[in-house]
């Protein structure tokens, strides 16, 4: 009975080195387990690979640093496929952050080709404003970044003369961590000017995104380091997502067994009160 | 006066912006509004660094709790701008450096920390004290198995068609593309119809709120 007492009220720090543990041991020791690809990540690949080489992509880089390891590696692993696939990517970002983001991956993907700065690919910087920076790329590009993130004229670029605003682009692919960031891609790009849309984000917002998917708003989503790990897997991109979702997986194993050992030892002490007042008593919860 | 003019601007420019949507002869007013209103938000940027810069220094100045840190983000502030406007932001550069090896891991850590507290979180909150609870409980332990490779290399190659129903897998789907939609739907519709009361109580002064009033 002390054993269980002692485990339904176990030191949180016993859990925290735990779970260290389960993620920590599967990073030094990849277990390689095979990720199933989702009908939500495999539209957005089939989309890629669909759409004649040299079309116009848009990224946007709605994320900071504290959402990179789950979206970093979907960015790198999308913009992998696009550049394979010969298309044009205009990045843009509605997060401060996230042109920076943009920097830290491009520098990874000009490693694996040999891309030309204005006529394979844009970084068109930061903008604030959200929603209506959206809007007004639906009228011009070049009213909104006249310039882009390393102060040239977008007017000189070469990719920029054939984007005059969101109808000449041909997919736009939001990856982001909060707002601004889907919602205003999906009822602004996608809903007034018929952008084909997907999204990226992580795990914890991802059910709230999939109504667009159901209504075909959003042509597909990674959803989170699985998302990233499915379109790893379906473009066969050596990225960083898949053998992370080793720990992922033995990090979930290990929660769900703490959950089941709380549980047992929460039935056994309730029982055990019950039996010596007589009659069922509800425990008030503990904290966090 | 000071109540008058902001409402009166209130009320033009979003009626205008409504209007957009049905009179196209409009456009063109709405798009110049648009404009103005992404000069004025860079403003407002500028004015948040400079409250925060305010705030930081009044608080070291008066040796308030954790005043330590406040240093850290007043020298984290201008060194990041000094260094961006002195030497550009691109690829290579100190800015790009700092984002690199200081921003991004230290970001990236206090985020990972959740983790650990989602798990301590999860032992303490997940009980099966009721039928709610209990749902809750099989759910999350459903859709974590599900979201997982562990999730689906456990059922092996000869399990039935007929059994799928019983794999993580299927059941995690059902519960994402059915219960959390349809929830998740119910949740957008009660706010859109929300956003809209909020607008036509600004466009009408009777939310004024966004002029410092209670």
């Amino acid at each position: 009975m002390k054993f269980v007492r002692w485990l339904a009220d176990i030191d949180r720090r016993i859990i925290f080195v735990v779970i260290a543990v389960a993620v920590v041991v599967p990073l030094l020791f990849p277990l390689g387990m095979r990720v199933k690809v989702t009908p939500q990540t495999q539209t957005i690949y089939d989309e890629v690979e669909n759409l004649p080489g040299g079309s116009n992509v848009l990224v946007s880089f709605d994320y900071d640093p504290a959402a990179a390891p789950e979206v970093h590696p979907m960015a790198l692993a999308f913009l992998h496929h696009c550049f394979q696939k010969k298309h044009r990517v205009i990045i843009m970002a509605l997060w401060p952050q996230g042109a920076q983001m943009a920097v830290s991956a491009m520098a990874e993907i000009n490693r694996d080709f040999d891309l030309e700065y204005g006529r394979d690919y844009v970084n068109l910087g930061y903008k604030p404003g959200g929603a209506i920076v959206i809007k007004s790329l639906g009228n011009s590009f070049a009213e909104i970044f006249p310039k882009d993130m390393a102060g040239r004229s977008t007017a000189t670029l070469p990719l920029m003369e054939d984007v005059s605003n969101l109808y000449d682009v041909d997919l736009v692919m939001d990856l982001s961590a909060g707002v601004p960031g889907i919602t205003e891609w999906v009822i602004i790009a996608n809903a007034l000017f018929q952008t084909r849309t997907a999204a990226g984000c992580t795990a914890v917002s991802a059910p709230q995104f999939f109504p667009y998917l159901q209504t075909g708003q959003l042509i597909g989503l990674l959803g989170g380091l699985k998302g990233a790990a499915e379109y790893e897997t379906v473009t066969a991109y050596a990225g960083k997502a898949s053998p992370r979702m080793d720990s992922q997986s033995v990090a979930h194993v290990v929660i769900i067994v703490f959950i089941l050992f709380a549980n047992i030892s929460y039935f056994i002490l309730r029982r055990k009160r019950e039996e010596g007042s007589g009659g069922p008593t509800a425990r008030p919860p503990t904290s966090a | 006066m000071r109540r008058e003019i902001p409402m009166i601007v209130a009320f033009v420019a979003g009626v205008i912006i409504i209007l957009e949507f049905f009179v196209p002869t409009l456009r063109n007013v709405a798009g110049q509004l648009q404009k103005w209103y992404l000069v004025v938000v860079a403003f407002a940027i500028l004015v948040g660094a400079f409250n925060l810069l305010r705030m930081n220094y009044m608080k070291v100045r008066g040796r308030r709790v954790d005043w330590p840190y406040s240093i850290v983000l007043i020298v984290g502030l201008f060194a990041m701008t000094i260094v961006g406007i002195g030497w550009g932001i691109g690829q290579g550069t100190v800015f790009d450096w700092l984002f690199n090896y200081l921003m991004f891991p230290m970001s990236s850590t206090m985020f990972a920390l959740l983790a650990f507290f989602v798990a301590s979180a999860a032992y303490r909150a997940f009980r099966a004290r009721t039928v709610d609870a209990t749902l809750l409980l099989v759910a999350a332990v459903i859709v974590m198995l599900g979201q997982v490779p562990i999730g689906s290399i456990w059922v092996p190659s000869w399990w039935p068609d007929s059994l799928v129903f019983l794999t993580p897998d299927w059941l995690k789907d059902r519960i994402m593309n059915i219960f959390n939609t349809a929830g998740q739907r119910a949740i957008l519709i009660g706010a859109s119809l929300g956003v809209v009361s909020t607008a036509l109580r600004i466009l009408l002064g009777i939310e004024r709120s966004y002029l410092g009033e209670e």
